[in-house]
């Protein structure tokens, strides 16, 4: 294989026999532990302790819903907005350009920009949008707090679900539309029967990528409520083992769980959406 | 190139003659609050005394945490010198990580830096981290609304007045909210505040057996002392606010009280960023009669990690930047009241300083803290609103998250109080305490 | 009465579709204006829309603070340098995956897809150890390196599904009249494959000049790229609603840009041989 594989092998196979090794050591860098003075072997202690953690499932369950979730909202949004933009219309080129923006903005930016300036109960836009219409305004980053966390993340990955999608149908043919239009086939039939079934190789490329990228959510929790209010995703909970509580080995027991879920995911994808990526 | 600038460049170059020394480059991690950030200003000044050029990392309170412990555990070596606080200080002192600052000069007169301070950055009598700044926390309160609910607040209050007088200030239709209190997660935050809270109370973290001590009636009457009067009289959204958060309310005229870092009184005070600074009244953090106030011990302080090939150009930074030169240099240039506090008792002696307002209060609060008898009953740890060890920064964190979770009112106290008690008894068996 | 019908219709498209534009822009417009208020009116009650004293203060601020030129010019050059390395590499494994395929080629390239499901922070102490002893800490080489190697699955995926578009008469062809393996890469396949490339580019470009968690740990002072830039700006003391955003726009504005000006090309690409 080329080079890249070798590389890429190189790169998951180093930190990954780092990981698997720590996470059978007590390695706790502010008790002194380190790698020169050798580390103490526990066996499977960091991985009865890891699931053993009150945390541990309501991570898992945090990091399926918000996963989950981000994929309903932006396939099901993003297909309705494709249809929309390939309607004619004036000036699509600069919707186009509104609409990919949020593609573009840092995770960190695009949740400092969220929590401070629009979510803040007192001094955000929502918050004077919602006693303008007489409303008290809704706390969200706490009492809304996985909703808000899912409002942020599709707002960043809605643009890339509607770009694809709409590719995808501006690449229909449109003779067969326009034939299925003669015989006056309702637009609800024609959607469910020619445009829905061209889409489904680019809905599956989107659910691919956004998992891959949903999985490892970060900077936007960590930024608006870090880890508060049911909010703790695996990776979350991974970070303040490594880095707030700094129990590195314990931390590493984490990761080989999350590389078991990623891969559990991943079985799941390619035996559900793989076969449509070979048509 | 001026006249000004040319004897600059003169004075350096016969400095560096004289000294022989070369010039390092000096790459400092440092916390982005504002005094940090003022002294970022001043930079220039140090170049030209000493010849060394400094190159600045500001990160916000947390990253940096990682992002400097990280690099010391692994000796990595990416910075010369690193802010540091109270809770790290002693810890890594203890693991020799630290460069020990027991050969400063005479002239930086180590003697003078306040008792407190030094004892809170030193580990078994060695100083391992000079204090930029040192503070307490204390109540900042609107004296115009104090007035005007009648009341008048005494020097030292108990809760229970200070509950009452929320009630009365608070004032929903003009979005007044009698009180104002951390109760974001985190330790540095929220945690923070309910620990130091909770002293007063009478409760402590851990028995002398290292036992967590949530399932006890003092943090229970804590946690619901804080939820009751917050609920009552706090702003919307109290569960996610910090420092920041409270600074910015309370600037806006949008808080009765607030008590917090001692710190804040400058910027509260500051006409340029704040609606309310010349109505601002200061007293002692509250008490319940118990025998300990609720005020906290912090500082943030300049440490040098142990291995460093800049040593000499380290120290000399730090003689510049905690030293009374640095006090004195802030004050002719942007006035007393912004010159880092709390730090040196010669401050608190200066002529000039006693009339800052808030200069006494300030010194009386880091007076009244003791990081090594905080709580009433006997506790094994060492520090006021932390347990200086080194698994405290990941309990309290998770701590705090479920306390902020009662807040947002998705769960009950005494859920959040379970909760934490089994959590903190699991992480001290994990690192081998029970 | 057709053609009013459709213009009725034209209409009523373009409003819904601006509207829904505008709406997902908004966090970003408003972040924009509010960099130019000052922070009073940043918390005005109602919100000040256009009608408010511009002014640069914040900018001046946050430059004064920071050295911003200093953390573009490593967001480019780390970004840059990893994308355009990252492409050297893949196009070579690219190509085999997409013309000389196995039975497993599916397999592996979803599993290297896969790997990038790891959470970064697991392997922090690993790669932070190896970055120590091979003297990579702060460097933009080293970031450039892990960024590569972090969005290699992708770019390698990207290419593949471009180059399997490719039909392989073309190839053969070439090869009948005697082009060498690296000829036929470089004269034929490539040349063909240019939009996709540049597709790739761009996207690749975007992940790693947003990527937050390795470029923040495995830099201090001297590769720091802008997303350490931000990572002071994120609890300034008091009032910083203007001060953040306009630390935001600064961190974004080079990349929105860009975007703006490529995303047909960058749309291209994110089919990822979605479209037929």
């Amino acid at each position: 294989m080329a080079p890249a594989v070798i590389l890429l092998l190189g790169w998951m196979l180093v930190p990954l026999t780092a990981t698997l090794y720590f996470s059978f050591k007590k390695y706790l860098p502010l008790r002194g532990d380190s790698l020169e003075n050798g580390l103490e072997w526990v066996g499977f202690q960091n991985y009865t302790r890891f699931v053993g953690s009150s945390s541990f499932w309501p991570s898992v369950q945090t990091t399926l819903i918000i996963v989950g979730s981000v994929l309903v909202i932006t396939v099901i949004l993003g297909v309705l907005l494709a249809l929309l933009l390939d309607q004619p219309m004036w000036g699509q080129g600069i919707v186009r350009i509104l609409i990919i923006s949020p593609f573009f903005v840092m995770p960190t930016v695009s949740g400092l920009v969220w929590k401070n300036m629009f979510m803040d109960p007192i001094n955000g836009i929502l918050a004077h949008l919602f006693r303008f219409f007489g409303a008290e305004p809704l706390q969200w980053l706490s009492q809304a707090s996985l909703q808000s966390i899912v409002l942020i993340v599709s707002w960043q990955w809605l643009p890339f679900a509607t770009l694809i999608l709409l590719t995808a149908i501006q690449s229909l043919d449109s003779e067969q539309l326009e034939a299925s239009e003669m015989d006056g086939a309702p637009a609800l039939s024609r959607f469910w029967h020619i445009i829905l079934p061209h889409l489904g190789r680019a809905i599956t490329v989107v659910i691919l990528i956004q998992t891959i990228f949903l999985l490892s959510v970060f900077a936007e929790i960590f930024v608006t409520t870090a880890g508060a209010f049911g909010t703790k995703t695996l990776t979350y909970l991974i970070f303040q083992r490594v880095l707030e509580s700094q129990n590195v080995g314990l931390g590493s027991a984490g990761g080989v769980y999350a590389i078991i879920l990623a891969n559990i995911v991943a079985i799941f994808l390619m035996r559900i959406v793989g076969k449509n990526l070979d048509r | 190139m001026n006249f000004k600038q040319a004897l600059t460049a003169v004075g350096v170059a016969s400095l560096m003659a004289t000294s022989a020394a070369h010039a390092d480059n000096l790459v400092i991690a440092t916390v982005n609050n504002g005094d940090m950030i003022r002294m970022q200003g001043y930079t220039d000044d140090f170049t030209a005394k000493t010849g060394h050029t400094v190159e600045w990392v500001t990160l916000e309170e947390n990253v940096l945490r990682q992002r400097v412990t990280t690099d010391i555990t692994t000796k990595g070596g990416a910075f010369d010198i690193m802010t540091i606080g109270m809770y790290e200080t002693p810890i890594w002192g203890k693991n020799g990580w630290l460069v020990p600052l027991d050969d400063l000069s005479a002239d930086y007169n180590v003697d003078d830096i306040l008792p407190a301070m030094s004892g809170g950055l030193s580990y078994e009598g060695t100083l391992y981290a000079a204090p930029f700044y040192g503070e307490s926390s204390m109540i900042m309160f609107r004296t115009d609304l104090m007035e005007a609910a009648g009341m008048e607040m005494p020097e030292a209050p108990t809760w229970d007045f200070i509950a009452k007088a929320a009630a009365a200030m608070t004032d929903r239709d003009n979005e007044i909210n009698g009180i104002c209190l951390r109760g974001k997660a985190g330790w540095g935050e929220g945690g923070a505040f309910i620990t130091a809270m909770s002293n007063s109370f009478g409760a402590r973290w851990f028995d002398e057996d290292w036992n967590a001590q949530f399932d006890t009636e003092e943090w229970a009457n804590t946690l619901n002392f804080f939820n009751d009067m917050m609920s009552a009289s706090g702003p919307a959204g109290f569960a996610t606010n910090g420092f920041n958060e409270n600074l910015s309310l309370f600037q806006q005229g949008k808080c009765g009280m607030w008590i917090d870092a001692t710190v804040a009184a400058s910027f509260v005070t500051n006409p340029k960023d704040s609606t309310v600074a010349d109505s601002v009244g200061f007293a002692l953090a509250p008490d319940t009669g118990m025998g300990k106030r609720s005020n906290w011990l912090w500082a943030w302080a300049l440490g040098i990690p142990a291995g460093t090939q800049k040593e000499a150009a380290a120290k000399q930074f730090i003689e510049w930047a905690t030293g009374t030169g640095y006090i004195e240099m802030v004050a002719e240039k942007e006035g007393w009241a912004n010159v880092p506090p709390g730090a040196r008792t010669s401050l608190y002696e200066n002529e000039n300083y006693k009339d800052v307002p808030f200069a006494k209060m300030t010194l009386d609060s880091i007076l009244s803290a003791d990081p090594n008898d905080s709580t009433v009953k006997p506790s094994p740890y060492v520090g006021v609103q932390f347990a200086a060890i080194p698994e405290f920064a990941g309990i309290a964190t998770e701590v705090s998250q479920e306390f902020s979770a009662a807040y947002a009112g998705q769960q009950t106290v005494a859920e959040a109080l379970e909760k934490a008690q089994a959590l903190t008894n699991d992480a001290m068996e994990a690192a081998g305490y029970r | 009465m057709a053609r009013a019908t459709t213009k009725t219709r034209k209409a009523v498209v373009t409003i819904a579709a601006w509207m829904i534009g505008l709406t997902i822009f908004f966090p970003i417009l408003w972040t924009i204006l509010t960099s130019f208020k000052t922070e009073g009116q940043a918390i005005n009650d109602p919100p000040l829309f256009f009608f408010f004293d511009w002014t640069l203060e914040n900018y001046a601020i946050v430059q004064e603070r920071s050295n911003y030129m200093r953390f573009l010019w490593n967001s480019i050059i780390i970004a840059g340098g990893s994308t355009v390395l990252g492409i050297i590499i893949a196009v070579p494994a690219a190509w085999s995956m997409a013309f000389v395929p196995s039975k497993r080629t599916k397999d592996i390239l979803l599993w290297m897809l896969s790997t990038k499901m790891l959470p970064a922070v697991g392997v922090l102490y690993p790669i932070y150890l190896m970055f120590i002893k091979l003297g990579l800490l702060d460097t933009r080489i080293g970031l450039v390196i892990v960024l590569m190697l972090i969005n290699m699955p992708i770019i390698v995926w990207m290419l593949y599904t471009y180059f399997r578009e490719i039909p392989a008469e073309i190839l053969e062809a070439a090869r009948m009249d005697g082009a060498s393996l690296r000829s036929e890469i470089l004269y034929v396949l490539t040349p063909m494959a240019i939009p996709g490339i540049a597709s790739t580019l761009l996207l690749n470009f975007i992940l790693a000049w947003n990527e937050a968690f390795w470029t923040l740990n495995l830099t201090a002072a001297k590769a720091a790229p802008l997303t350490a830039f931000i990572a002071s700006y994120s609890s300034p003391e008091g009032l910083f609603f203007a001060k953040l955003s306009a630390a935001s726009t600064m961190a974004i504005a080079p990349i929105l840009i860009l975007g703006w000006f490529s995303q047909k090309q960058l749309v291209r690409g994110l089919t990822f041989g979605a479209v037929k």
